[in-house]
């Protein structure tokens, strides 16, 4: 926060880096169009995590509740968007109908599943809230009989995408002598979208709201004392952070046109926690770069690892996903080491664990 | 701070509790204790170490329920009411053990506190529309006249667990002003700080309750209590054992008893 203070110090200077930035991120799929359309797909499911990330930096950076069932809600919202856009039941509802029941149901289920952990802490919590992700994704994987909700483990397919009057996000078109290509298309709503839930981040961790989840956080019996109605605020944030999910969810379905129970698997939880730990709990922008160093570094090396190996050995040695793992966990031991509160780490996050590794 | 108390409803009784009882396994914390804070005043609270006093803190701020008893706040009950909600009817506490926000500045920690008297939700955090702009440049100045009111201005920015301790008590007494309570509930506010620190406490405790604001004080240091207090309650082994102005309970025998030891102690004395 406080080279962002420096900054505002110098106006114009400010004004000059946003429009750096926005021109970049304009011509950014562009770009990677010219490497692979793959590119784009990647960038998109990228900004997707950046969205869950930024949920769940909600629930466990600013009210500090660690949850390991997150990506249920994001299973929810897609599973809204696919029943309600798919032949499964004949329904073809526009998406900005759909995205926003999504988002609701979402936040129900947050609010559901968020009411008997009130009050369990740490470890306990975790546990339960793990437990609360899995029996989502199982009730997904087995609604498919007496009566035949979620299609069971073969998913839903041809699911519908975006489309507004005559205008789809799934097909190529020509606009101005350049080929629009559907993930360009995804990718300018995603960023629009992205931009709006880092605002709305930022609103929040800096109001009346925020500052309760941070007393919550810092000392539960003195928030209450103070008269934070402690129950209310953290289901608030379960509410707020599932419901960013849901959107999220909604977006994928939309996206992929195909979903099925895998895609919401305990590790997709884990995935999502670890952005945010390694980006820094409690700081928006240090979750942002988190979401996107873990969704780029791997499929990089999935680019890479094979073909790099083949040029020097002349064969495969070690395979690219299991590589990947391997990476993982080591840039997770490193940064343990040596940013223990993560790539930018909130100002507050630093000072605690600055406090704990001094006692 | 707000207008001063000096209306009818001055020495009217605030707070009655009637027969409160806890019991923590087979140790009787609170036993039967009754006793009645009048607006205005400066209510003592002492007792030698585990005498029941910061039980009866927590029963009376809702972190405990009592297992027999009432308390009656300026005529309604608070019986079976949360911590949260005992603060919205105006009882503000701090605690012995210091638990302020440590990781937040001075200043948070104050607009921390007026969160119960505030109104903004997720939508105006969110749209930042006038009103909620206006609530919360209101939160700010407000946080920042207390602080200069426990005379903490120059610290507003410093992490509140890089203070002094006798800072720490001012800006646990600064916090609790901001849910602008009606009875202010101090515990051991004084432990820890020096002379001067201790004698600025007590001026600043004068300050408070001429602003109207009603005081329950648990404090070791007798020399402060004796000074400041208006009417004194002495707990041992969870029980009421004496009651009345200052002066009066200091002469109390069963008090010097229990404070010294008893006859054995007392004989020493007079030698």
């Amino acid at each position: 926060m406080r080279s962002y203070f420096e900054l505002r110090r110098h106006p114009g200077l400010e004004w000059a880096g946003l429009a750096l930035v926005a021109v970049a991120l304009i011509a950014l799929p562009w770009v990677l169009a010219d490497i692979g359309t793959a590119w784009v797909r990647i960038t998109n499911l990228a900004i997707l995590y950046c969205f869950l990330a930024l949920g769940l930096n909600i629930v466990v950076g600013f009210a500090g509740l660690l949850d390991l069932g997150y990506i249920a809600f994001y299973g929810v919202g897609a599973y809204v968007y696919a029943l309600l856009a798919s032949p499964q039941f004949g329904l073809h509802l526009p998406f900005w109908v759909i995205l926003p029941l999504g988002a609701g149901l979402a936040c129900i289920f947050g609010v559901l599943l968020g009411a008997p952990t009130l009050k369990l802490r740490g470890d306990y919590l975790a546990i339960v809230t793990l437990g609360f992700g899995e029996i989502i994704r199982i009730f997904l994987n087995n609604l498919s009989s007496p009566f035949n909700l979620t299609n069971g483990p073969q998913g839903i397919t041809l699911i519908d995408p975006f489309r507004i009057d005559g205008f789809s996000f799934a097909t190529t078109q020509r606009v101005l002598g350049q080929t629009l290509s559907s993930p360009i298309k995804y990718y300018y709503f995603l960023l629009a979208v992205l931009l709006v839930v880092i605002v709305i981040n930022l609103r929040l961790q800096n109001s009346r709201i925020g500052r309760a989840w941070e007393a919550i956080r810092e000392d539960e019996i003195a928030a209450r004392a103070m008269g934070i109605n402690t129950r209310n605020m953290k289901l608030l944030a379960y509410a707020m952070g599932a419901s960013f999910g849901g959107v999220a969810g909604g977006m994928f379905s939309a996206m992929q046109g195909f979903i099925s129970p895998e895609s919401f698997v305990l590790v997709e939880s884990i995935m999502v926690l670890s952005m945010v730990v390694l980006g820094g709990m409690g700081n928006v922008f240090g979750v942002v770069v988190g979401a996107l160093l873990l969704s780029y570094v791997p499929e990089v090396l999935r680019y890479t690892v094979g073909p790099v190996q083949q040029a020097v050995l002349g064969r495969t040695l070690i395979d690219p996903e299991v590589f990947r793992m391997l990476l993982f966990g080591l840039a997770l031991v490193l940064m343990m080491l040596f940013r223990p509160a993560g790539i930018l780490p909130s100002a507050l996050r630093k000072r605690e664990l600055q406090a704990r590794t001094r006692e | 701070m707000s207008a001063p108390l000096r209306d009818a409803a001055a020495g009217e009784p605030l707070l009655v509790a009637d027969r409160i009882s806890k019991s923590f396994g087979g140790v009787q914390a609170l036993a039967d204790v009754s006793f009645t804070i009048r607006r205005g005043e400066i209510y003592g609270l002492i007792g030698p170490n585990g005498a029941g006093k910061t039980s009866l803190f927590n029963v009376l701020t809702g972190i405990y329920a009592p297992e027999a008893g009432t308390f009656t706040f300026d005529g309604h009950a608070l019986a079976g009411l949360k911590p949260n909600d005992v603060a919205e009817r105006g009882i503000a506490r701090t605690f012995q053990n210091i638990r302020l926000f440590a990781n937040l500045s001075a200043l948070e920690n104050v607009m921390i506190g007026r969160h119960v008297r505030t109104r903004a939700n997720v939508f105006g955090a969110i749209f930042r529309n006038a009103s909620t702009r206006a609530e919360e440049r209101a939160i700010e100045t407000r946080a920042r006249e207390l602080l200069e009111y426990v005379g903490m201005s120059p610290q507003a920015n410093t992490l509140a667990k890089h203070l002094a301790y006798g800072d720490q008590r001012r800006l646990e007494i600064a916090r609790a002003l901001a849910t602008d309570p009606r009875l202010l509930a101090l515990d051991e506010p004084a432990a820890g700080m020096n002379a001067t620190e201790t004698a600025a406490l007590k001026g600043l405790l004068e300050s408070i309750r001429r602003d109207g604001v009603t005081i329950l004080l648990i404090e070791h240091d007798m020399k402060l209590v004796m000074s400041v207090c208006d009417r004194v309650l002495v707990l041992d082994y969870g029980r009421k054992i004496a009651e009345g102005p200052a002066t009066t309970v200091q002469k109390d025998e069963k008090v010097i008893a229990a404070y010294l030891g008893g006859e054995v102690t007392l004989s020493l004395r007079r030698r």
